[in-house]
């Protein structure tokens, strides 16, 4: 029997997970995936935002604002590479210039202080490599890059060297509220008791909402496409680049990565099948024409990569975060493209709203806490091929130590995806051409599984 | 002090080092970034390898060994696990860039779709294949239809996986009527002309492809063949300039590239010749090295040879200027120094993705095509 269980291993779960175990409580993770971080949160664009561009006065901007300070003062700590950009917004016209003091007012109401309205000549100054056609800009210097593959893997590692109890494969099936506690039947049959029960289950958070007789909520998945470009890409950029801003969608921006690279991305498509993460050839080429007018010397380099990722969006504009007595249920729904920025103020919020909901609970001494520390992925950060050792993946520059690691992690591992999350492995230009076999073999090794196992052979 | 470092321990670069030190050259070091010597041969199973440089025809594996063996004897040192990443920091007199050459993955080719595990290159096929023993499926599509696609059919044969069909967006395949006979023919393979693959569809595994005409091909395994290109980002790093479609660094008719002191040879520079050509880059490359380590001239000026369409690029190789068409066409090649007409070919009808080869002539600096 758990005090509390967290339905979903993505940023938002994973975080919650790692909150609720610094208090004296008994606290599982499932997650319906072989892996946490595997879902929408691994196909995002990987920045730290200010929120700056937030709905002033909403849940989303008091949670992003709370969220960035919180994963900057913890990434450092836990080995989750943070790199300091800052972003330019660009206006490619004169209807878009001419709306940046409104955004600039827009960003002083979310208690962003330090955006700055500066001329075409000043964003060209900043940015040489620009395609033609600006006419005026505004520096963010407060967004950030962020890993996006470390972070839930860190909260999840750190939740469970606390005492968290992590079931994967485990998709909620039904659920049964009882007197005092809460029965979670999983598809394969697996049951699960708990007091409490926290929704963050991201795209399938409607589904479960449902299971406990709710509505409120329709996840629409929003789609979006994103073009990784070669490492040899990035000296062309230093900021990320944003557009400016639609009612619909943050718009496409190009963006250095923590990992080297430069993305291009995200395109904005509602969708209603949650599992459609396939690449569009109309996205492809929507996203190389704007790429083409942001960034042309971008077009000349290699892609290394093409994947789509899911928002949760709603037909809300907010978050939809909720506390529910009578079933000892809260709900964290409609967590969009801000979540990992948000991730950790949305895990204090999920505190709060279950001891609104009468679980008590008293903080646990500091000194039984254990600290995680992950190794960097960053390209700024010390990475363990430069003190030496065989590297395999010659493309990331992986070491077969760092491989090993991750299979025999406290959050292992389990496919060749989950080990580029943890390694990089594989995500390179050349996607496998020198080091693939050789990665399979080591994964096989150190694991015990076989070679056409991690090959993923029918 | 190192004389030479060499960059890279396949036949280009352990051709390079086995003359180099034939010539009395002091210490010649090889960096292999594989913790084996041999180059891309050392997966390549099949035979054809060593008939220009060794004068005899045996299989890559075995190819790459007696490479490796007859580098040790002349006194080479390669240092093997060794990733150079900047090759102004390795202290030699001259550096010789051999880095070779990969094949274009599904990402860059911007296939859209879902992206399941098995989508291979023919690179990563040969060394689960041969090196490790593994299957890689039962079923495969393979993607190309030049040379080293009819060797992916050979290779998946040999795993035990059926391969239901290649598909090439060219008109017609792009190899030799019998290497097509002996391998697509021999096993049954229909291409498909023309078109190209729309999407790869599968969640965990690939369940099929789509192609751009509408069929589709049940498959559980993709291999992408061909679409060269080299691994050229140590010679980007160190700034050295590029040819545009090739994206192969700039070099003259004796490897020389922009840099003083830096040689480039092999498929580096031009993407892809059979190993025995660049093994023949690596023994020619030896004099002009040897040149700059005694009498220390550098040309003044390095330029690409031009072209223009239908020919997407061309380069000098051992055994002449090598160069790329883009399409079936039929027509005649000039090279010229830029006024005088040097070479002309006969008329006749030239293949994409096929190496071709003028002979070896002084001061080449373009060539046009007359259709």
């Amino acid at each position: 029997m758990f005090d509390v269980t967290v339905v979903g291993g993505g940023v938002i779960g994973c975080a919650v997970a790692r909150e609720l175990t610094r208090r004296d409580l008994a606290v599982a993770l499932v997650e319906a995936r072989n892996d946490v971080g595997a879902g929408t949160s691994k196909a995002n664009t990987a920045i730290l935002h200010t929120g700056f561009d937030a709905t002033p006065g909403s849940t989303e901007s008091r949670l992003v604002a709370r969220g960035y300070e919180l994963l900057r003062a913890y990434a450092p700590n836990a080995g989750i590479s943070v790199e300091e950009t800052g972003a330019v917004l660009v206006a490619w016209d004169d209807e878009q210039a001419e709306s940046l003091p409104t955004l600039a007012a827009k960003a002083a109401a979310n208690n962003y202080m330090h955006a700055e309205v500066i001329d075409a000549k000043e964003v060209r100054g900043l940015e040489p490599h620009l395609g033609d056609g600006v006419t005026g800009g505004m520096v963010v210097p407060g967004e950030h890059l962020v890993d996006p593959w470390t972070t839930p893997i860190a909260f999840a590692t750190e939740a469970i060297l606390n005492g968290c109890q992590l079931f994967t494969g485990f998709a909620v099936a039904s659920c049964r509220v009882n007197a005092d506690s809460t029965t979670l039947v999983a598809a394969d049959g697996r049951v699960l008791r708990t007091r409490y029960v926290v929704n963050a289950a991201g795209l399938h958070g409607d589904t479960l909402h449902q299971l406990f007789g709710y509505t409120g909520f329709t996840i629409r998945p929003r789609r979006g496409e994103l073009i990784v470009f070669d490492k040899l890409a990035r000296p062309l950029l230093r900021h990320t680049i944003l557009p400016v801003p639609t009612a619909h969608t943050k718009g496409v921006l190009v963006a250095p990565t923590v990992f080297g690279n430069i993305m291009l991305g995200p395109t904005a498509d509602d969708i209603s099948d949650r599992s459609a993460t396939g690449s569009t050839k109309a996205g492809i080429d929507a996203l190389l024409m704007k790429g083409r007018r942001i960034l042309p010397a971008l077009l000349d380099e290699e892609v290394t990569a093409v994947y789509a990722g899911l928002r949760a969006a709603t037909e809300h504009s907010d978050y939809q975060l909720s506390a529910h007595a009578d079933n000892r249920y809260v709900c964290l729904g409609g967590i969009r493209s801000t979540g990992l920025t948000s991730s950790m103020a949305v895990a204090e919020e999920a505190v709060t709203l279950l001891s609104s909901i009468g679980l008590t609970m008293t903080m646990r001494d500091v000194g039984q806490l254990r600290d995680v520390r992950m190794t960097p992925l960053g390209e700024t950060d010390e990475r363990p091929y430069q003190r030496g050792g065989a590297v395999i993946c010659h493309c990331e520059r992986v070491t077969a130590k760092e491989i090993e690691a991750a299979v025999l992690s406290t959050v292992p591992a389990s496919d060749i995806d989950g080990l580029r999350r943890r390694t990089r492995v594989l995500a390179g230009r050349c996607q496998g051409f020198y080091c693939a076999a050789n990665v399979c073999a080591l994964a096989a090794k150190a694991s015990g599984r076989s070679m056409s196992e991690w090959m993923g052979v029918p | 002090m190192i004389d030479v470092a060499i960059v890279g321990a396949g036949p280009a670069g352990l051709s390079a080092a086995i003359e180099l030190r034939r010539r009395g050259v002091g210490r010649v070091v090889v960096f292999e970034r594989e913790l084996f010597a041999g180059g891309i041969p050392r997966h390549s199973a099949h035979l054809g390898y060593g008939a220009r440089d060794m004068h005899r025809i045996t299989t890559g594996p075995r190819y790459a060994a007696l490479l490796t063996r007859r580098a040790e004897k002349a006194g080479v040192e390669i240092e093997v696990g060794r990733s150079v990443t900047d090759f102004a920091q390795l202290s030699a007199r001259a550096v010789l860039l051999a880095t070779g050459v990969r094949e274009r993955p599904r990402s860059a080719r911007l296939v859209p779709g879902d992206r399941p595990a098995g989508v291979l290159t023919t690179g990563s096929l040969q060394q689960f294949a041969t090196l490790h023993h593994q299957r890689v499926g039962n079923r495969a599509v393979v993607v190309g239809a030049e040379h080293v696609s009819f060797s992916a059919v050979l290779t998946l044969a040999h795993t035990g996986c059926r391969v239901a069909a290649m598909v090439t967006a060219l008109p017609h395949h792009q190899t030799y009527p019998l290497l097509r006979l002996a391998t697509a023919g021999r096993h049954r393979v229909p291409i498909h002309t023309g078109v190209d693959i729309a999407e790869i569809v599968g969640r965990t595994r690939v369940e099929a492809v789509v192609l751009t005409d509408g069929r589709r091909i049940a498959c559980d395994t993709v291999v992408f063949t061909g679409d060269w290109i080299p691994d050229h980002e140590l010679a980007r790093a160190g700034g050295l300039p590029m040819l545009l479609v090739a994206k192969a660094p700039i070099v003259d008719a004796s490897w020389h590239t922009q840099q003083q002191g830096v040689f480039a040879i092999g498929n580096l520079i031009h993407p892809a010749e059979t190993a025995d050509v660049c093994a023949l880059d690596g023994r020619a490359v030896a004099e002009h090295v040897i040149d700059w380590l005694t009498v220390g001239s550098w040309p003044a000026a390095v330029a690409a040879v031009e072209v223009a369409a239908p020919i997407q690029w061309a380069a000098t190789s051992a055994i002449g200027v090598t160069f790329r068409v883009d399409e079936f066409v039929t027509g005649s090649v000039a090279a010229s120094n830029g006024s005088e007409l040097l070479h002309q070919t006969k008329r006749k009808k030239w293949i994409p993705n096929r190496a071709y080869h003028l002979p070896r002539l002084r001061d080449c600096r373009q060539l046009t095509f007359k259709r």
